[in-house]
């Protein structure tokens, strides 16, 4: 769409800034001003420079979470892109089976974070959740206060559970903006299955994908309440991501500058990581525009 | 099978029985029909079953639960949502969840349309820049916010209030709202406003009597998802507040009592929580598929 040049936009959006910039300038403004100092009580503070950065990036406890942190989000995402689309393929196109199908897929994302968790620690409590007991029945001690690999399989499990409808859904609303015509055309030219997915449906999924992916990574990088509810971080630290090591140092410790210092690291690297994929939504629109033209 | 044509008669007759058999081996519509079905049913199940057990624990009685494994409540029981409803510390958190969200959804729609308009329909100085400014607070862990939120807020004294937790929710909301309504408004052509334009509408007349009518359904979805943000977040919600304004998660984890958790009690309390999103996913069933791709398909 062409977009006429008028700087008097700005009153249209000023109103948004003022709210918006009250709840994340101000704040994050704190946050740069504790990141540089030492905090002892309301009048006694030092400047302290890059220290508490220094301390942070060198702090093996966070460098570990990190690498969790990142093991996590991507083995996530390698099992919810693949099933979302999936899920998308097989979901009824239109009829009353459409609908209570989609209500029963968006359920797991209506439920508030911290239920999810509750949910699954009920679920696979061994003596008294359904999972957990039919697991322990069939002979494997499962344990996910005692065992790293089931805690961490169970998280990984949880997060299929809740997002995976995310990425079915956008998937899904992407492969209905297909005519009908380009299905007819593959079947004139007798198109395989996998043919008719990969050069129709794929394609047409591309832009969604990047905004589920995107949305996916973020949310998986912020992941807070689930774990703490489920596992409370152990079994040991084994499944302690960034968000909760902060909020630990933070309410926990009362750490200010330590925490502040590590609080920009960890938007910085989730900032780098989304301008990377802003950047690629951006260019493949306008290589899009560019084909059409 | 060589890939020219066959020309004797034998050779036609092998090539047909070939295609045949290849026909035979592809399942035919009707099984692949029940292949999907059973695919979809599996993964509806797997969704279910976590939400099921959780309903089946608010039905026992609490030495039903820790008694024995059962399917299905032998001993049914309404006593946990009886005490949910009856105990003002319980009922309270959901009353105070609908408060905070409902004002989260008010404010951000009410700021957000206008910005979204801005943003599809003019180019002003640093438009783009302040775009992935507004995508930037999306991103923001609302833990790195934890800290400052609660001395701002106590500062300013709106610390255990709902406005409080609805003006926190909008650093996330009110930018998800400008990205889905600048989605759908985008594909609303610029023609129709000229010509509103030319037939002497004034701005906010044109706004308000046609503009916001043909995204209803825009609007719809963008509160749907303003809804389910604020609805599910916890972290800032229960650190913002104590006791006047707590939400119905951190009443959820305040149920261990002397005799360990009240599991009956927290499950009845869960499946609460679960009933306001089927209620509004309801009323957007038919919008929400084009609202997840934030209106850009």
């Amino acid at each position: 769409m062409n977009k006429v040049y008028n700087n008097r936009a700005w009153l249209l959006i000023l109103p948004m800034l003022l709210l918006v910039a009250f709840s994340a300038v101000i704040p994050l403004m704190t946050v740069v001003n504790y990141s540089v100092q030492d905090v002892f009580d309301a009048h006694t503070r030092f400047f302290t420079g890059t220290e508490w950065f220094e301390a942070t990036l060198n702090d093996p406890a966070l460098q570990a979470a990190l690498l969790r942190q990142f093991a996590f989000s991507f083995t996530i995402l390698a099992i919810e892109v693949p099933l979302g689309i999936g899920i998308a393929l097989l979901m009824p196109k239109r009829g009353w089976r459409a609908s209570v199908v989609m209500i029963l897929v968006t359920l797991p994302l209506l439920i508030p974070w911290n239920v999810v968790g509750s949910i699954w620690q009920i679920f696979t409590r061994g003596d008294i959740g359904l999972m957990g007991w039919s697991l322990r029945e069939l002979g494997y001690g499962y344990n996910i206060t005692r065992s790293a690999v089931d805690a961490w399989a169970t998280i990984v499990l949880m997060d299929v559970w809740h997002w995976t409808p995310l990425i079915a859904l956008l998937c899904y609303s992407g492969l209905r903006s297909i005519p009908d015509a380009y299905y007819q055309a593959a079947r004139i030219d007798r198109a395989s299955r996998w043919a008719v997915f990969r050069y129709i449906q794929l394609p047409k999924l591309t832009n969604v994908l990047v905004i589920g992916v995107l949305l996916r990574f973020m949310h998986s990088f912020m992941i807070y309440a689930e774990p703490f509810v489920l596992t409370g971080g152990g079994p040991g630290s084994s499944t302690t991501f960034l968000s909760q090591s902060l909020t630990t140092m933070a309410i926990g410790q009362q750490d200010l500058g330590p925490s502040a210092a590590f609080s920009l690291i960890y938007f910085l690297i989730i900032l780098l990581v989304c301008w990377v994929f802003y950047t690629a939504i951006m260019n493949l629109q306008k290589d899009k525009q560019e084909k059409g033209a | 099978m060589s890939d020219s044509l066959p020309t004797t008669p034998e050779a036609v007759r092998r090539r047909a029985e070939a295609v045949a058999a290849k026909r035979r081996r592809q399942a035919r519509p009707v099984v692949r029909q029940w292949r999907r079905t059973g695919l979809l049913t599996t993964y509806i199940l797997f969704v279910l079953l976590p939400i099921y057990w959780l309903l089946n624990m608010s039905f026992q009685s609490n030495s039903e639960i820790l008694g024995a494994l059962t399917l299905w409540p032998s001993d049914f029981t309404l006593e946990h949502y009886a005490k949910i409803f009856t105990d003002a510390n319980w009922y309270m958190g959901y009353v105070n969840s609908i408060a905070y969200v409902l004002m989260n959804m008010l404010i951000s729609i009410l700021v957000a349309l206008p910005a979204a308009y801005a943003f599809s329909r003019f180019r002003f100085i640093g438009d783009k820049h302040l775009f992935f400014w507004l995508l930037t607070n999306l991103m923001a862990p609302p833990a790195v916010f934890l800290l400052p939120y609660f001395q701002l807020y106590y500062t300013v004294g709106l610390f255990d209030t709902h406005v409080a937790v609805a003006l926190a929710h909008c650093l996330f909301n009110i930018p998800l709202a400008v990205w889905i309504l600048e989605g759908f408004m985008s594909s609303v052509p610029k023609e129709i406003d000229e010509t509103a334009f030319i037939d002497g509408y004034s701005f906010p007349r044109f706004f308000v009597k046609i503009f916001i009518p043909m995204i209803r359904s825009g609007i719809g979805v963008t509160l749907f998802f303003l809804f389910m943000f604020s609805w599910v977040e916890l972290l800032l919600a229960s650190t913002l507040t104590s006791t006047g304004a707590q939400p119905i998660g951190s009443v959820m984890t305040q149920t261990k009592g002397a005799s360990g958790i009240d599991w009956g009690a927290l499950s009845a309390a869960g499946v609460l929580t679960i009933l306001p999103g089927i209620v509004v996913v309801y009323f957007v069933r038919n919008h929400i598929a084009k609202g997840f791709a934030l209106g850009r398909t």
